[in-house]
Parts: structure tokens; C-alpha cells; sequence
């Protein structure tokens, strides 16, 4: 891997920024280069967010993209605006619920994870953005879970340092539980 | 104590320069997109470590006034605001430079005019170069395009503003403030002492002992001839600024037949731009002005010898734009390409937008 | 051409060591200089001329640091709590203190007078209030009383057209920060007096940190009201001190 270019999109609240700022970190741990770049402002108060995060080996020049070697998509309207600007060869990871129109594209590697059936069944609905990452990081192993871990610590204030077990238990999770829906 | 690397934000990491580099006091009015800087300050409570003073104000106005304050008595002090929050502050900018302060101020720019958009913009250019308040006067400009860079400049801006008694802008926008970095911060500066201050600032307001004639920090003066004295100094200052403190960064100039111009976070665009022309065969550079003034027109004028045209790129209607034609003086053409409105341009529209003039 | 009278022992009155040898600029008549001479001899009584960092307004007392010798900085107009503000609080062993006049405090400061009462900074605000502005040539102040002429309401104001007198004073002592306001005036020699004490509680209520103080002193413009010195106090007596009484509004 010399660069990897994320979109995280989806709705406020589940987590889209967090996920991509512990991603960020875990890239920082292995010494990577790393931008995280947000859509800020009211969207991030319960409209659509999203967050453009590289992981590279060189320098990173613009952190603002309009392609992506990854989209990960939690909702409709991400879907609907992301998928396009998956480069062909590329990944898109989404979570069904919600999706009614499902992606089309035959020129990228497609995965589903069911995020939120697994948080439910986990009776743990916050770890929902852990186990798409898990499962994100299962089909592109960018940086390692233990890296992850060491991220989530150190963006975690330490009151909650210890809902960390709980949160590699659904990063583990999310990797047993990612389908490829491509044949 | 050794640096520290750690991931932040561009606002953020402004708020722990600014506590490690010494500063003794921070006063604004929350804005979107920069309010993080306040909050960030709020959370790590420097009064109680290093003194540092951190004061919610009741507007821009206020704020750039007890910067006034501050920096009247000698401190070392500072405010941050976007767009329409610095066109409040213009009065106390203007008076500032009167008063011939030091000060650390920060714009990270998003789109106008008027309420416009919270998204990044490059459009407050002329505001921040060409005087945004009244009164012949300059801001030491520093563009930042990095998050290493707003912890930089914190630093070297107030290194600079003391140095010739300017005020000191870091011109930041939305995307530089927002977006998430590793940076190194520089370990902890403490603050100057009462003795420190008294011998490099003679001339604040901080109490005056017996001996010593009153200082007063004012921008009045009603006796034409003195106040013309008062300018021409000030202008000689300006003029030794501009012959010391260019600053401008050149990615693949060397060779290049076309130049690109852009600073902050343009400039990042362009460097994907500029690599993607290159894996193309097509010989461009991109010179970045980190000090927006003094401009590096020397360099510009310089480049303008061997290339075929220059280009501009900027979140806005093309302001720097103005200054790169001023400083090729007609010898090349200088395009311009710049969104407007909050849109940040992709390297893919950079690329494009050169290639239409090759 | 001595006066043979003139002997230290016979000396009852002095200037202050604090004030300048700099001759005013006031009108005759003026209430700012009798306000400035009070300000220095506080301040050389309680031994803080080293200390004391004041902050001028704009408007006639703009240059008050050309009289009281201690040093200053110099506001733009109606900023002057916002820059006390953080002279104080980065200052916080030192004396500091803004002298405001009516259209400085109550107009186009009134957000930073309030701000800055509301929050306590302990800082002494000395307002001038003589209904009128007088540096810009007898416009209407927003303290300009019903009826009173100037030259932007030139056959008096009226509340219809110009809105109503502003006792801000009041309005700033109900202000949580404030510990100190009070109404005062300087036209006789007993009115000096107490707005002398009150101007030392201000300053000793600033090193103390009990909050913000605020010496209201209602003032003449003779120029400004077209009257003599002696008519203006009348004036003042019959038709200020009504509207604007004197008296402490708020100490504790």
C-alpha cells in the first residue's frame, strides 16, 4: 500500500467521523501519513456527515478528493452520492439496513456488513461504527487492529477507556461478519 | 521536554501552540469554522498552568479590543475569528497597527460575502493584504497549508509581529482548520517575565516607574506633520519587512514551463494536480507564497522569464491573482481558476483548468 | 512681582504630583478638568502612580493622558471596557481605569460597558455624563434629557423622534458584576468631595477584586448647552440632577 483514500459517509450520530478519526490514528501509529478531512457544520447535527481520510506512505498533498479507493457507506443518500466516485478497481462497504437502492457498479469489489443487526444482537448499538471498520479492515487490511486499539485509547478520553474491550470485541466481529457480494 | 507528535486538527493545534509558545492571553467570540480553538483552550485550562489567560468576549469587536489591551501592556496575545467575524474586528485592526502592537490574529476563512457559507473560502485575500480597515497600514501575512504549519506560525507569528511591531494574521481557511493532521508540538516556552517584557517593550503601557516618562499607546495624533513622521517610520518598517521576511515554499519549479500559484489549501490541490500533470509529461510547478505580504514577487518575477503562463488557483474570484500579475509586470499571462461559495476545486478540475490554457 | 503670600506655610492647595504641567485643553467652565485633578490625587494618595494603567476614551477627555501622568492606552471609541478588560486580567496587581464620556459608554460602547460590568472585571469606570457630545461639537448624547437642544435635535429632543434618555448607570448596577455604582457630580466644593471619595472606593474596590465599580459624575458642557458656567451648573442642578439623581445606586 503506498495510498489509500476513504470516504466515510452516512448519517450524524453513527459515528462516521469517529470511525475515520481512530482510522487516522492507527495510520499515525505506523508512522503513515495521514489527513482526516471532514464535511463540517450543521451536517455533522444530524444530516448527512462524511470524512475524507488517506492513509499514505508519502506525503499527502490534497486532502480534499473527488475519487476514493473506498467508500464506506451507511446510508441511502451516501450510497447515492459516493458510489460514483469509487475508482474502478475500487471498494465500497455498506451496511444494508436502510438501503432500498442498492449499488450497481460491477468495476469494484462490493461488501456488505449488517452493522447494525450485529450492534443490536452485541445490545450494544454505539459499537456499531466499530464493527464496520472491523469489517472494512478485514477486506483491506490498511493498518493492523492492534493499531486500531492503541488509536481508540488514545482518542478516548480515559472515562471511557473502559468500553475498550467491548469495542475490539465488535472490530473482531465485524471482520468475521463482512460479505463479498461480488462473485 | 521533547516534541510531541499527536493527530489534530488545524484549529486545535493553533490552541496548543499558542499555549506552548507562551502566549499569555487568547480572547474571542465563537464562529463557525473555527470555534474549535476557544473550545480546545477552554478544555486544557492554561491558567492553570501557564497563566494563560482565556476569555470568552461578547463580540469580535470586543475580542480584537482586549487583544488591543493586551498587547498595549506588552503581552503576548491573541484572537481567532472567521470572515464575517474579522470584518468586525477591522476597527481594532486598524488601530492596532496605529498603535504600532504586536498580535497574533487568525482568520480561517470561509465564504462570503455577508453571512455566505460556513465552507472554506480564500476570499478575504485583499481583506487581509490590501488593509481591511482604514488607513495606510500592512498585516505580516501567513498563509498556512498544513496543521504543522498553524502550530508554526503561532510561533513564528509572534516572533514576527514583536520583531518589526506589526500585527501578525494567519490566514487559515475551513479546510486547514477542519481536516486532521499528525503534528509535532514544540515543547513549552514560558511565558515572559515583567523584566523580559519591560526590556523588549519599552514602550508598553504596564505601569510607569519613577524615572520613566508615561507610556501611552495610542493611534491619535492631531499634528499633521507628526503623524506624517509616524507613517514614513511605519512605512520603512513595512519596506524592511518586504526586503527580510519573503516566504514561499516551490514544489518542481525548477524545469517547469508552466507555474501554478496557490496558496493554504489550494496549494494541496495543486500539488495533486501538479503530480498528476507530471505522470502526463506536462512540466509544471507550483509555487506557494507561505507570507502572502510581504508577497514573493521577486521569485514570481523571476519564473516569469522561463515559463509559458501562470496560473492561479484560489477559493475565490482571483485576488492573489492580482498580485502575481503585478509582480510578472506583463511578461506572461496570468490565468486565473478559483471557486467560489465554500467549493474546494479537486486536482482533477486543477488539471483540467491548466491543460484549457496549454 | 512675588506674591508675598505665596509661602509653604501659607499653602492650603496643591496640584497634584500626578497631573502633568501640560495646560488643558477644556472649555472654561468644564467638569473634566475638575474630574482629572481628583483622578491624580487619588491615585498619588494611594501611592500608585507605578501602578495605575488607565485607558482613554474618544471624545473630549481623548487626551487625558496629556494631564494625568501615569500611562495609558489610548481606545477606539466605546471600546475602552474591552481593552481595560484584558489589561486587568493580564494585569491583575495593577490599577486599572477607563474615564468614559456619555456617548463613548452609553451609545457606541454601551455592548462593552455592559459586557465588561456583567462579568465584574475589577476595573473603575469613570463616566462623564453631560448629556451632550462635546468633541464633535453639541450633538445629541444618548443621555440628552427630553427637550434639551443640540445640534442633531435642534429644537430639542423628542422621544418620538429621537427615543428616550439612557440611565444606563442603572441599568449597570443591576448587573451582577458590579459592586459599586454611584451618581455624583463635581459643582460645588462638597460635591467634589464625595466624588473624590467615590472615585477612592472605585479604585480600592479595583485592587481588592470585588468587581466592577462605576462613578457616574453628572457633568456640564457650557459650550455645548450655549450657557455660562454658572448658568450650566443651574441648569445641571434644575434639570439633570432630576432625571439623573445623585446618590450611591449600588455598594456592597
Amino acid at each position: 500500500m503506498t495510498k489509500e483514500a476513504i470516504i466515510i459517509a452516512g448519517f450524524g450520530g453513527q459515528g462516521v467521523l469517529s470511525m475515520g478519526k481512530i482510522l487516522a490514528y492507527a495510520g499515525l501509529i505506523e508512522a503513515k501519513n495521514v489527513s482526516w478531512f471532514p464535511a463540517y457544520g450543521p451536517e455533522q447535527r444530524g444530516g448527512t456527515a462524511n470524512v475524507t481520510v488517506i492513509l499514505s506512505d508519502s506525503r499527502i498533498s490534497s486532502p480534499v478528493l473527488n475519487t476514493f479507493d473506498t467508500a464506506i457507506i451507511l446510508n441511502q443518500q451516501s450510497l447515492d452520492k459516493f458510489e460514483s466516485k469509487v475508482r474502478p478497481g475500487g471498494i465500497l462497504v455498506y451496511d444494508p439496513q436502510g438501503i432500498s437502492r442498492k449499488p450497481t457498479r460491477t468495476d469494484i469489489t462490493i461488501y456488505t456488513v449488517n452493522a447494525m443487526e450485529i450492534a443490536t444482537e452485541m445490545d450494544n448499538v454505539k459499537a456499531f461504527n466499530m464493527i464496520v471498520l472491523g469489517a472494512y479492515l478485514k477486506v483491506q487490511p490498511i493498518v493492523r487492529l492492534e493499531s486500531v486499539m492503541t488509536g481508540l485509547k488514545k482518542s478516548l478520553p480515559e472515562r471511557h477507556h473502559k468500553l475498550l474491550p467491548m469495542n475490539q470485541a465488535a472490530l473482531i466481529k465485524g471482520g468475521e461478519m463482512v460479505e463479498s457480494l461480488s462473485v | 521536554m521533547k516534541n510531541e507528535l499527536v493527530l489534530l486538527k488545524g484549529n486545535e493545534a493553533i490552541a496548543h501552540a499558542a499555549i506552548r509558545c507562551g502566549a499569555d492571553g487568547y480572547f474571542g467570540y465563537p464562529i463557525t469554522p473555527q470555534s474549535e480553538i476557544m473550545e480546545t483552550l477552554m478544555e486544557l485550562r492554561p491558567w492553570d498552568t501557564t497563566g494563560m489567560v482565556v476569555l470568552q468576549a461578547e463580540s469580535e469587536v470586543a475580542s480584537i479590543n482586549m487583544v488591543f489591551g493586551g498587547a498595549a501592556t506588552g503581552k503576548k496575545v491573541m484572537t481567532s475569528s472567521s470572515s464575517p467575524g474579522v470584518s468586525l474586528m477591522q476597527e481594532g485592526i486598524s488601530f492596532s497597527c496605529g498603535a504600532d502592537l504586536p498580535m497574533l490574529l487568525v482568520n480561517v476563512m470561509r465564504g462570503g460575502p455577508g453571512l455566505g457559507t460556513i465552507q472554506p473560502s480564500q476570499a478575504d485575500y485583499f481583506q487581509t493584504v490590501k488593509g481591511g480597515g482604514h488607513g495606510d497600514y500592512k498585516l505580516i501575512t501567513l498563509a498556512p497549508s498544513s496543521v504543522q504549519e498553524m502550530v508554526d506560525f503561532v510561533d513564528l507569528g509572534f516572533e514576527l509581529s514583536f520583531k518589526y511591531l506589526i500585527p501578525c494574521m494567519i490566514l487559515a481557511d475551513g479546510v486547514i482548520g477542519q481536516m486532521m493532521e499528525p503534528v509535532t508540538l514544540p515543547p513549552y516556552k514560558p511565558r515572559r517575565t515583567a523584566e523580559q517584557i519591560a526590556a523588549e517593550c519599552p514602550w508598553a503601557a504596564n505601569g510607569k516607574p519613577a524615572g520613566r516618562y508615561r507610556n501611552v499607546v495610542t493611534s491619535l495624533e492631531l499634528d499633521p506633520a507628526k503623524m506624517e513622521k509616524k507613517n514614513e517610520v511605519r512605512q520603512e518598517r513595512f519596506r524592511l519587512v518586504e526586503a527580510t521576511e519573503v516566504r514561499y515554499e516551490e514544489f518542481l519549479c525548477e524545469d517547469a514551463d508552466y507555474l501554478i500559484v496557490a496558496f493554504g489549501s489550494a496549494a494541496r490541490v495543486c500539488q495533486s494536480a501538479v503530480e498528476d500533470l507530471r505522470s502526463q509529461g506536462i512540466k509544471v510547478g507550483l509555487l506557494r507564497p507561505i507570507t502572502l505580504w510581504p508577497f514573493p514577487s521577486k521569485v514570481l518575477s523571476k519564473y516569469a522569464e522561463k515559463v509559458k503562463c501562470m496560473m492561479t488557483v484560489e477559493l475565490n474570484a482571483g485576488q492573489m491573482n492580482e498580485d502575481v500579475r503585478l509582480a510578472v509586470n506583463g511578461k506572461v499571462h496570468v490565468y486565473h481558476y478559483g471557486r467560489m461559495g465554500g467549493i474546494v476545486p479537486t486536482p482533477e478540475e486543477v488539471t483540467e483548468a491548466l491543460k484549457s490554457h496549454l | 512681582m512675588s506674591n508675598p503670600i505665596i509661602q509653604p506655610e501659607n499653602l492650603v492647595y496643591d496640584k497634584s504630583a500626578v497631573l502633568t504641567d501640560n495646560v488643558m485643553h477644556y472649555c472654561p467652565g468644564c467638569s473634566h478638568g475638575t474630574v482629572h485633578r481628583i483622578v491624580a490625587e487619588v491615585i498619588e494618595e494611594m501611592g500608585l502612580q507605578d501602578q495605575t494603567i488607565g485607558v482613554a476614551p474618544v471624545g473630549c477627555a481623548v487626551f487625558i493622558y496629556n494631564y494625568i501622568n501615569v500611562d495609558f492606552a489610548e481606545s477606539a471609541h466605546g471600546r475602552a471596557p474591552a481593552i481595560a478588560t484584558a489589561i486587568k486580567r493580564l494585569n491583575p496587581d495593577k490599577l486599572v481605569f477607563t474615564y468614559q464620556g456619555d456617548g463613548d459608554l452609553a451609545a457606541i460602547g454601551t455592548a462593552e460597558t455592559i459586557h465588561a460590568c456583567n462579568r465584574g472585571e475589577n476595573i473603575a469606570i469613570i463616566f462623564i455624563n453631560n448629556g451632550i457630545y462635546g468633541m464633535t461639537g453639541g450633538q445629541m448624547a444618548p443621555t440628552t434629557l427630553l427637550g434639551m437642544k443640540s445640534s442633531t435635535c435642534p429644537t430639542g429632543r423628542e422621544p418620538h423622534l429621537n427615543g428616550y434618555p439612557l440611565k444606563i448607570t442603572d441599568m449597570l448596577a443591576l448587573t451582577e458584576g458590579t459592586c459599586y455604582v454611584t451618581r455624583q457630580s463635581v459643582h460645588t466644593p462638597s460635591s467634589v468631595k464625595k466624588t473624590k471619595r467615590a472615585i477612592r472606593k472605585a479604585f480600592d474596590n479595583s485592587l481588592q477584586g470585588k468587581g466592577t465599580s462605576v462613578v457616574e459624575v453628572v457633568s456640564t458642557c457650557n459650550s455645548g448647552w450655549k450657557m455660562t458656567p454658572v448658568e450650566a451648573n443651574r441648569w445641571m442642578e434644575e434639570n439633570m440632577f432630576p432625571f439623573y439623581p445623585l446618590g450611591d445606586l449600588k455598594d456592597r
